[in-house]
């Protein structure tokens, strides 16, 4: 199993880093603050492989608090406003495409 | 690493010898298989007990016509998720009669005691020592065992044969 | 259905202590998540997208009203209200938290339901026939045969960490349906000529990168001596297995590059190394697993009871009981499907309300007992014809009554992109949209037995690739694309399909598909002449023509 560390990082945009909440499996983003949120809206952007690599590694160093971190894309819509920048990212952030069997 | 046998932390008297080291006169040594093979007869009439490391993708054909000389066999586990030591473990016991202390060394984590045990494990270096300190109380969660191994545990098919017998008998 | 006695208990209860000690390493910081993950797996517990997915195991697809009853309580009160049978006649759900699975697994142990092995490396679920048990003219019940090897490969100290995952399943019809020749280790019963039962034993079956049929081991091996051979094939596995690469580590892998034959004399030399030892099966033992299967108690009835008769004057419940009511071994009873594949619902689902009313049909029509097949519909096994009409209202009444049973709606998918953290393209909304394409049940049937199987990866959950049309997922660019493979087939003549062309975008695969039925009812030379035949007799050339002619 190869670290995430590992791996060729390749920026091809803004990006930042996702994961797991460790105890609830809810999705987090890394934030500027060293910490996690739940909303994409507080998600560090990271503009550079160097930069990439640096929020990944103290994002993987919080093993307890978060599991499967990875690097992903981001969209920059006007007003600083962030979106996801791929389907499997705007699953994790919005919820699924298709409705619940029921009401959530 | 501290060295667990019959459930608690025990003193290690066997010294793992480092490829191209040389080896000490005399007391107990646990050596790699291809350093063994070289001279087997010769390090057998060392004076101390000797031990091999025997690696886990390495067949045990070679091993096998040893296993008199050996005070000790040491398998290994280079991740705890690679099985292949236990299919060694078991044929070493269970098929070629090794009665000698077999060791279990590389990743060897509590959630693996109970599987090792049944396996025919008899030596534990554990990795950490707040699983070294917890064997005794880790192997006692299971009690019930549906496959037949080496380890003298009755299986669940066993006792319920034992249940329906003493049942019948009692008539 | 089998029934737990108290050592089987004890040891899911075991289980769950451990887990729940595991779980609690894992949350204070002493297990890394790298020694972590494979624990978790070993009870089912995958990562996903954006939760955990948990993964209970229905042994050879048996469950009792009761605990059908705690899969939908386990929906209610640790999830979302809703689970998901799979292909492997498993449940899964999708919004578990970490923190309160080991109180979930408990709730389940009460009822005898567990989550062991139903992920990591080791043996899987051993699947079988949804119909074991009351299927007409089979040989004999492979269910006692799972149970058997459910045991034996529970918790086995030797074959915790193979290579990779191991799958199971056991056939005893002439018409496999538990597909298994694309397992692992694929059994079919048989009984020799001395009218004992043993088994043709096929290993190295299995899709995703590299699908393989399984082949040949061994064309009998006698019912006494299957764990012991089971077990030589298992330790050359795990000895020889590749450990280098996951993408070929499953032993269908081993099996090519060694060959059938050499990998044949490798078991058999194993097999004979361990003699007539503890893992041989005596008369004893084999009865002592059977007595504990119980049958029901069914009555003498009539092959055609006036309340069928009456019924039949109603033709929404004619449609249905040609459809979803199947023969069954015993006069006057039926074997009745239901589909879990409502127009414009996701495939597979169930919610824990409908859950709760199956299993309540289950105690007054079928004895107490549901199954679930790897097409994920449910079943109820033992339904007296008499109950038909009635049973049918119900079964209408809470959604479970669609008369698509093997027709061109009934399609089984993986959960894709919207669950899982492999997929590619999103498999639901595929699916979802080809049963609004063909939501006139006219139309379905007039098309006749259709398998559409779509997987939203290469990892190929949903068997795309022996599916009669066969949907894979790819990602190009970002954007959603899909493969289309006609001709599959999953049962004793298994076969993979064949690619018709280059891959299509997400928005025109019901188009693509809507084509390809259509050549089909063109092409075809009869009625009767199922689509996959009508493939086999024509070959992919004329369907390519269609679909891409004007792409």
């Amino acid at each position: 199993m190869t670290s995430p560390l590992q791996q060729k990082i390749k920026i091809t945009g803004p990006s930042m880093v996702t994961a797991n909440r460790t105890w609830d499996g809810v999705v987090i983003y890394r934030t500027a603050a060293k910490d996690w949120s739940t909303e994409l809206s507080n998600a560090a952007i990271v503009r550079t492989a160097d930069e990439a690599r640096a929020l990944l590694a103290e994002s993987v160093a919080d093993d307890v608090g978060a599991i499967g971190a990875y690097i992903a894309p981001v969209e920059l819509k006007d007003a600083g406003k962030i979106a996801p920048g791929n389907l499997r990212e705007q699953i994790r952030s919005e919820g699924l495409t298709i409705e619940l069997p029921v009401p959530a | 690493m501290p060295l667990v046998k019959q459930g608690r932390i025990a003193t290690d008297i066997f010294v793992h010898v480092a490829d191209g080291a040389e080896l000490p006169d005399d007391g107990a040594i646990l050596i790699p298989a291809a350093r063994f093979l070289e001279n087997p007869e010769a390090l057998s009439r060392r004076a101390g007990k000797l031990g091999v490391i025997w690696p886990n993708n390495r067949d045990l054909d070679d091993l096998v016509p040893h296993l008199g000389r050996l005070a000790v066999v040491a398998l290994v586990f280079p991740s705890f998720r690679d099985g292949r030591a236990y299919s060694q473990a078991r044929l070493l016991r269970e098929r070629h009669g090794y009665a000698g202390e077999l060791r279990a060394t590389g990743q060897v984590l509590r959630d693996q005691f109970v599987f090792m045990l049944r396996a025919g494990f008899d030596a534990f270096e554990v990795k950490k020592d707040a699983d070294a300190d917890a064997f005794a109380e880790t192997v006692k969660r299971y009690s019930v065992f549906y496959q037949p191994t080496g380890d003298g545990r009755v299986t669940a098919l066993n006792r319920r044969m034992q249940l329906r017998h003493s049942e019948s008998a009692g008539q | 259905m089998y029934a737990y006695d108290e050592l089987d208990r004890t040891l899911i209860n075991e289980r769950v202590s451990e887990f729940r000690d595991q779980v609690k390493r894992r949350l204070s910081g002493e297990l890394t998540e790298d020694e972590f993950k494979m624990l978790r797996l070993q009870n089912g517990v995958y990562l996903q997208l954006h939760a955990y997915m948990f993964r209970v195991a229905i042994p050879y697809g048996t469950l009792s009203s009761k605990q059908l009853r705690a899969l939908a309580h386990v929906a209610r009160r640790y999830d979302r209200g809703y689970g998901h049978f799979t292909t492997r006649q498993n449940i899964q759900y999708n919004w578990i938290k970490l923190a309160e699975l080991p109180d979930a697994l408990a709730d389940l142990a009460e009822v005898g339901i567990h989550a062991m092995q139903t992920s990591g490396n080791n043996t899987r679920n051993v699947t079988s026939d949804q119909w074991a048990g009351v299927a007409p003219g089979e040989i004999e019940d492979p269910r006692i045969w799972s149970e058997l090897l459910r045991q034996y490969t529970t918790l086995h100290p030797e074959f915790s960490f193979l290579p990779r995952k191991f799958k199971f399943a056991i056939t005893a019809s002439e018409h496999d349906r538990a597909a298994i020749k694309i397992h692992d280790i694929g059994l079919r019963l048989i009984k020799n000529a001395d009218g004992e039962t043993g088994f043709e034993v096929l290993v190295g079956g299995g899709l995703g990168r590299t699908p393989f049929i399984g082949k040949t081991i061994k064309p009998f091996v006698h019912g006494r001596d299957l764990l012991s051979y089971v077990e030589a094939i298992l330790r050359v596995y795990n000895q020889y297995g590749r450990r280098d690469n996951i993408y070929k580590a499953r032993i269908k892998i081993l099996v090519h590059e060694l060959g059938i034959e050499k990998f044949a004399r490798e078991v058999e030399e194993e097999w004979k190394q361990m003699g007539d030892g503890a893992l041989t099966l005596d008369h004893a033992a084999i009865e002592e697993v059977r007595s504990r299967f119980s049958y029901p108690a069914y009555e003498k009835l009539p092959h055609m009871p006036d309340e069928l008769k009456q019924a039949a004057h109603d033709p929404l419940f004619e449609r249905w009981r040609k459809n979803s009511v199947f023969p069954h071994k015993v006069q006057g009873y039926s074997i009745v499907t239901l589909s879990l594949k409502p127009v414009g619902g996701p495939p597979g689902d169930a919610t824990a309300d409908q859950m709760d009313a199956i299993a309540d049909l289950a105690d007054k029509y079928s004895f107490g007992e549901i199954r679930v097949g790897h097409e994920q519909n449910l079943a109820l096994p033992h339904v007296a014809k008499r109950d038909l009409p009635v049973l049918w209202k119900a079964l209408d009444r809470i959604g479970v009554a669609t008369p698509n049973v093997n027709l061109v709606t009934d399609i089984i998918a993986c959960p894709g992109l919207d669950y899982c953290s492999l997929a590619n393209t999103r498999s639901i909304p595929i699916a979802q949209e080809l049963t609004r394409r063909f939501a006139d049940h006219d139309t379905a049937n007039l098309i006749g037995r259709l398998h559409i199987n779509i997987s939203g990866c290469i990892n190929a959950c949903g068997h795309h690739h022996v599916g009669h049309i066969g949907i894979l997922g790819v990602e190009k660019n970002g954007e959603e694309f899909y493969q289309i493979t006609i001709g599959g087939r999953a049962d004793e003549n298994a076969q993979m399909g064949t690619l018709i062309g280059p891959a299509v975008p997400y928005a025109e695969v019901a188009d693509v598909i809507e084509d390809i039925v259509e050549a089909y009812l063109a092409l075809r030379d009869r009625p009767e002449e199922l689509f996959v035949d009508t493939v086999k007799r024509l070959g992919v050339e004329p369907f390519r023509e269609r679909v891409y002619a004007t792409r």
